[in-house]
């Protein structure tokens, strides 16, 4: 389904490329050894090179390299060997050398792909056009104290990957879908642990729009600031809509940067950054360009971990899933191993159907991911050899699961402990059925006249054994026992 | 190339430095004349030379990603004109 906007002339469609900042997983920065950990005292993590102070050289980290390249192969990019760091110039309190150290005209990856799955089963490429290194710059408060700004520069210096999107997505679900996407790819390869609420993934977009069946692309304007994946989508969805009104009422969009405001769900323009926007960039004198070697790339390539599209289609292949149910898997990578390691003792299908459904409901509504699951995949496929061999009825699997999440413990012991086992010896239950029976001889007489009335009576005879009985089992004995009365 | 007083004025406030006007006719013959100067490099041709990344043939040196810097809370305020809290204090910037 195509995504369309309708407008008073026609249908309108969007254009939009993202411009994604990654914070690279590291120790130390980018050029100097300061620690990069989240939530350190105010400028505590700052050495004199991220401070800005005279005469301070930069070296660069040599695993932020490795990370950057990392992920260019994971998203199926062109590595380049020789890539050159370049100063890009403006005036801002929290950038204290009046330059940030980025790449420019030589990115250290070049063009690259990442697979989008769309509902239905069907999946969209979006191009990727470069990613590059660059410090991060340090965090102003402007709210702490009257008429001034509060400045910590422990995120000063900090590696960054700018990962920057080809025009290729059409609506506001593609963009999150993109996001989505590249943040597992990015927490598979352990290049930036995605973490959007630390700010360790931030979001600009590129948005413009034309009309159904137009050639080329119209003027764009630059989302600031859309940081959660819910404003992404809600970000574009507003900017698309303001464009296509000025268009209508015969204006013309202004190439410009907005803000998009959480608060009040819109984008405004920042007219105050434009003049800022002649950077000067020019190579940094202080730093020599990044030669990479074909040994150290291919190193870093064997080294990478089985990526979620790869994932995904094996266990299709190897483990017959559904394409939505293996999308799910693979979406933490912590989740596909979780699922593997029930299904290597399971049987897979039912080993899919539990982690997600029964294991995902009480992890969503306890707060808590895979990792911190009180039940091991050990005890989980357990659980399911003691489903599959007519031990516990599904009724009763889910309700010892539900004690499983509670207390940690074995199925075997809670169904030792709670006696819980399912009653397969139906001599215990015929007495049950004979009773029934005879106690309900309206009953019986209204089964007559519609045979579904065996379910009022199984549900009796699941009652009385307190859900322990087989249904299956029972109707095997109830249905001739009451074609008979 | 010739700048103008224009191209000069915006220039200085990039680098934010304070230029007077009547400061510009003079500045922008100045600037023009080392950009003449320097232009004549223009004329070697230059098509079937590689850039220079650099004077000596050394490879680029990476550090190892080990915290080696750091907790100098003090020493990264000494020369802040104003700090509070572990904080800079600057004058207010907004958006």
């Amino acid at each position: 389904m195509t995504y369309t906007i309708k407008g008073a002339t026609g249908e309108w469609e969007v254009v939009c490329g993202l411009e994604v900042h990654a914070q690279v997983t590291s120790e130390a920065k980018l050029f100097s050894g300061a620690a990069t950990v989240y939530g350190g005292a105010p400028n505590s993590q700052v050495s004199p090179i991220d401070a800005g102070m005279p005469g301070m050289l930069p070296v660069v980290n040599r695993e932020c390299v490795a990370q950057a390249v990392r992920t260019g192969l994971g998203l199926e990019a062109e590595i380049n060997k020789v890539s050159v760091f370049e100063r890009k110039n403006y005036f801002y309190p929290d950038l204290p050398q009046g330059y940030q150290i980025s790449q420019y005209q030589h990115p250290i990856v070049g063009k690259g792909e990442i697979h989008l799955d769309l509902e239905g089963g069907d999946t969209k490429t979006v191009g990727i056009t470069r990613l590059h290194l660059e410090q991060d710059a340090g965090k102003s408060m402007h709210d702490a104290q009257d008429g001034a700004s509060l400045i910590d520069l422990n995120r000063s210096g900090v590696a960054l990957m700018e990962i920057v999107s080809e025009p290729d997505i059409r609506s506001p679900d593609e963009a999150v879908l993109y996001m989505r996407k590249l943040r597992t790819i990015l927490r598979y390869l352990g290049t930036c642990d995605g973490n959007m609420e630390e700010g360790s993934l931030r979001c600009d977009a590129n948005v413009s729009v034309r009309q159904v069946g137009e050639d080329g692309f119209r003027t764009r304007c630059e989302i600031k600031n859309v940081n959660s994946m819910r404003f992404v989508a809600r970000a574009i969805e507003y900017e698309a809509k303001r464009q296509i009104e000025l268009y209508e009422q015969g204006g013309d969009v202004e190439q410009e940067t907005r803000l998009f405001d959480s608060n009040k769900g819109e984008t405004r323009s920042m007219r105050s950054k434009e003049e800022a926007h002649d950077y000067r960039y020019f190579p940094d004198p202080d730093l020599l360009p990044v030669e990479l070697t074909d040994d150290e790339i291919e190193g870093w390539r064997a080294g990478l971990p089985e990526l979620p599209d790869a994932k995904k289609q094996r266990f299709i292949d190897d483990f017959g899933l559904g394409a939505y149910d293996a999308g799910v898997l693979v979406a933490e990578r912590a989740t596909a191993d979780y699922f593997e390691a029930v299904a290597a003792k399971a049987e897979p299908k039912a080993a899919a159907n539990w982690c997600i459904n029964e294991l995902g409901g009480l992890l969503n509504k306890a707060g808590k991911g895979i990792e911190q699951s009180p039940i091991a995949p050990d005890q989980l496929a357990a659980l399911l050899a003691l489903l599959k061999d007519g031990t516990l009825s599904g009724k009763l699997a889910k309700d010892v699961f539900a004690l499983m999440f509670e207390t940690g413990d074995d199925p075997q012991k809670i169904v030792k402990d709670r006696a819980l086992e399912q009653v397969t010896d139906m001599s215990s239950i015929e007495p049950i059925i004979d009773q029934l029976i005879k106690d309900n001889p309206g009953q019986v007489e209204t089964y007559k006249k519609n045979p579904k009335v065996i379910g009022w009576f199984t549900g009796q005879v699941m009652k009385a054994t307190g859900g322990k009985a087989n249904p299956q089992a029972v109707q095997q004995v109830l249905k001739p026992k009451l074609d008979a009365a | 190339m010739s700048l103008d007083e224009a191209t000069v004025a915006r220039i200085a406030r990039l680098a934010r430095i304070e230029v007077e006007d009547d400061r510009l006719p003079e500045l922008a013959r100045e600037l023009s004349n080392i950009l003449g100067w320097v232009e004549q490099l223009g004329e070697v041709d230059t098509n079937a030379v590689e850039p220079l990344r650099a004077v000596m043939p050394i490879p680029s040196r990476r550090r190892a990603d080990v915290v080696t810097d750091g907790d100098r809370q003090a020493d990264v305020l000494a020369n802040a004109p104003a700090s509070h809290d572990g904080y800079y204090v600057v004058p207010r910037v907004v958006e």
